[in-house]
This record gives structure tokens, sequence and C-alpha cells, in this order.
């Protein structure tokens, strides 16, 4: 497969990208590791007339700790966020997804900007950046403004980017002391597949009374958008640590989402898996012990 | 409009006039005649067109040659001794019987180069998370993660 014909613009800053938005608007594309872009203009779901390349673009790499929170580049790789020496502590939990997606090459090339522009049910960042707390940082020549990531992602390669708008960083808030977390993914195989359900987990428990303090769950590829499972989460916090009462969230969690049916699982066991994974998540964050399974 | 863009490709520096919407891979097989690296599914699930950019793999039908301008391309061709003679890894996939139709190959031995280079005794384990990316219809892996082992086993620490 060959690519379209198409015109490529070397801006030297963002003004520029900004200036090139607004002059071409939707015909324009912007170009970062070009794992998803490139392969939508292959299979000739998108042709636009213009790709910006914002790759040579400094401003837009990089990690930078600030003392309350994290400020991820929008062009920051995925074997960057793994091999990072900040992503300690809770923020480890981004780490760890990124471990799972595709492969070392797609790592090397793929970033967190693109991964949450191209707005997948399923892509692998969400889920962490959710239970993170993560705002996006939206950048154009009017300015910058701030949203949270979950009201960021509207729809199936849906998103709140107006037009004229890049996705400057990802913004992460300190995680509360003492998080314990982890990230699921089932897919029909090991490696380089889409998620047919992923689960994010990250909480906080109170040793002493042997009870969920803060308790946050996020679902890929089982709704429209990687969501929050906020029923089950409250079903859970504050209340006391037992597998009954994990296996009960779990059944809230697959009861909240929305799955459908598509080439790779049925709504039905998507919404199984849902509840084996929740359950499978929240014990092994716990360091409840549980049998090996591969994923 | 064509654009000049600027490579080095196994230590040569090359200037090259390219389509922005020429892909690296077709530029180093059909500018350079590097045919080493292969074409296989177009859409960054086989593999099989790796390449190291700035020593990092990559995948070569991915990736447009305009972007990459200024950058340091290592396909299977530059693995060779400036005497001609094979990699220890090719050597090794070689002897192990770890190439069959080949297809895979350029990139399974890239893979194991920049796997070995950071990190010359990977456990098995490593070395499969390492090639996840890479598929081969022929031999299983099991040759392949054998071939691998005994580079990073015979190699001094």
């Amino acid at each position: 497969m060959r690519l379209k014909p198409f015109e490529f613009l070397n801006p030297s800053s963002l003004e520029d990208v900004f200036e090139l938005l607004v002059r071409y608007g939707n015909e324009a594309k912007c170009l970062a590791g070009g794992t998803d872009l490139l392969v939508q203009m292959k299979q000739r779901r998108i042709l636009p007339k213009r790709l910006i390349n914002l790759l040579p673009l400094s401003e837009l790499k990089g990690i930078h700790k600030a003392e309350d929170s994290l400020r991820i580049g929008a062009l920051t790789r995925h074997v960057d966020l793994e091999r990072s020496a900040f992503l300690e502590k809770g923020w480890n939990l981004l780490a760890l997804a990124a471990t799972k997606i595709g492969s070392p090459q797609i790592r090397h090339l793929g970033t967190i900007g693109g991964n949450l522009c191209n707005a997948s049910p399923s892509a692998d960042t969400a889920p962490p950046l959710l239970v993170l707390h993560a705002t996006v940082c939206l950048s154009s020549l009017k300015g910058n403004r701030q949203i949270p990531l979950e009201a960021f992602l509207t729809g199936p390669g849906q998103t709140g980017l107006r037009e004229d708008e890049i996705l400057k960083e990802v913004i992460l808030p300190k995680p509360p002391e003492g998080s314990l977390f982890t990230y699921l993914k089932l897919g029909r195989r090991k490696s380089m597949d889409l998620a047919l359900v992923s689960v994010a987990v990250l909480v906080t428990i109170n040793p002493e009374r042997k009870t969920f303090e803060q308790v946050r769950l996020a679902l890929g590829s089982v709704a429209p958008t990687p969501i929050r499972a906020r029923a089950a989460e409250k079903q859970l916090g504050g209340n006391l640590i037992g597998e009954e009462a994990i296996r009960e969230a779990a059944e809230t969690a697959a009861q909240e989402c929305q799955p459908m049916t598509d080439l790779r699982a049925t709504a039905e066991y998507r919404r199984e898996m849902v509840k084996v994974l929740v359950e499978r998540a929240v014990k092994q964050s716990l360091g409840f012990p549980i049998p090996p399974t591969g994923i | 409009m064509k654009k000049q863009i600027a490579l080095t490709v196994n230590g040569v520096k090359r200037e090259l006039l390219v389509n922005p919407q020429d892909l690296l891979l077709n530029v180093l097989r059909e500018q350079l005649g590097l045919t080493g690296a292969k074409y296989g599914c177009g859409i960054g699930e086989c593999g099989s067109c790796t390449v190291l950019l700035d020593g990092e793999p990559i995948l070569s039908c991915m990736t447009l040659a305009v972007a990459v301008n200024g950058s340091e391309v290592t396909t299977i061709e530059g693995l060779l001794g400036s005497d001609g003679s094979l990699h220890p890894i090719q050597e090794s996939f070689l002897e192990h019987g770890a190439v069959q139709c080949g297809f895979c190959t350029p990139g399974m031995i890239l893979m194991a180069k920049n796997l070995l280079d950071k990190n010359p005794h990977p456990s098995e384990e490593e070395i499969r998370e390492h090639i996840r990316g890479n598929l081969c219809r022929c031999t299983g892996y099991t040759q392949i993660v054998q071939a691998i082992k005994e580079v990073s086993l015979t190699r001094k620490a």
C-alpha cells in the first residue's frame, strides 16, 4: 500500500503550526508517530491534502516534573514513558500500560498525544490516565485551555479538539500517597493486538481498618470511549476489603459498561470479561494471590 | 513536489530526492537498492520492514522518508563486516536453522541486534518480548529464540 500524494508542511515553531491549522482547517492533519494516521491514509479512510509535521518541535517532547504534577509532552513516545525515571509510584501505572502497546517498533514511533487524539476506545494509555486524573492542555493561536481527559474523549475517533488546536501536553496531578495499581489487557493474543477489554485500577487502603479509601477504576474497549466505572468505585470506596465485596463491585462494573459486538468479540463476552478482569485487577493491585494468567 | 533529504544509511551519507508520500521502506528498496527490509503487512503488524533509526527499531513502512531527514538508518545490509563476513547473529541464525523462507529474517536479526546491544545477556522471556512484533510463519520461533540466546551466551560480557 502506498500513500496518495499530499503536501508536507514543516513548521519550525508552534506558532507556525497554529497558523497552518487556521489556514487549512480540516484539509490538514498533524503528523506525530504516524502509527495510526499513516495506516488510515493507506487504507484510504482519510485522505488529507496536507500533513503538518510536528516531529521536530522540541517543545512538544519530554516529561517535566513540577512540584505537584507531571507534564508529559504530546510527542513523548511510548518507549519514553517506559524508560522515564519520573514515572514512579502511582504514575508508574502509565509506564506499565505503555509496555502493553503493539510491539517495540510501534512503541518507538507512537506517541501519547497520538494515542489520545486517535481516540480509539481501546487506546492503552487512556484507562491509566483516567484513573490518574489526567487533564490535557489544548493549544491554539487563542492560547491554552485545559480540560479533563474524560471530557476530551467524546466518542470513537472523536475528541474535544477544535480544528485550530493541537494537544500540547498531558498533565498528571500527584497520585495519592500509597497508591496501589495495575493495568490488565485482554487481547486475542499477547502482542500486536488491540484490547478486547482493558482495566486500570488505582486504590489506596487503610491498613489498620482494612478498608478501601480511594478506589478508581477505568475500562477500555467496552464503551464508545474509555470510561471510569464509577458505580463500582463507589461500592468499594470506604468499605471493608474482602473477596466478596470485590466480586460484587466487578459485577457492577460489568453492568455499567456498554460493550458492543465487533470482529474481535461479542458484547456478552466483553461484559463477562469486565467482571473477571476487574476482580482480578483489584485483587492484584492489593497483592492477593491470583492464578497466573499470561495477560 | 520532491524534497531533498539527507540520510546516513549503513554509515554512508546519502542525499536523496523524495516525494512527501514516499515511505522510508520504498526509498531504501527502490532508490538505494537495499532490499533486505521487506514489505509485509503494510499496517505495522508483522515487523518485516524493521530497520534501526538512530539505533532504535522502527517500522520503515510506517515512516515517511521526509520525516526522518538527517537520521541514521541501519538495515540488515549494514551488519556485514568490512570484509564481507556475516555478523555473529547472522551466523547463529544459519547454524540454528532459524531461517526458512527468510522474509522475517532481516527484521528478526535487527531486533536481536538492538536487544543484545542494550542487554548482552537477555533471558528467554526478554528475547521473546523483544521480538513479539515480528511474525514468522515458518519456524515456530523456537530456533530464532535459540539463535539469539546462543549469541548472548558466546559473547563476552
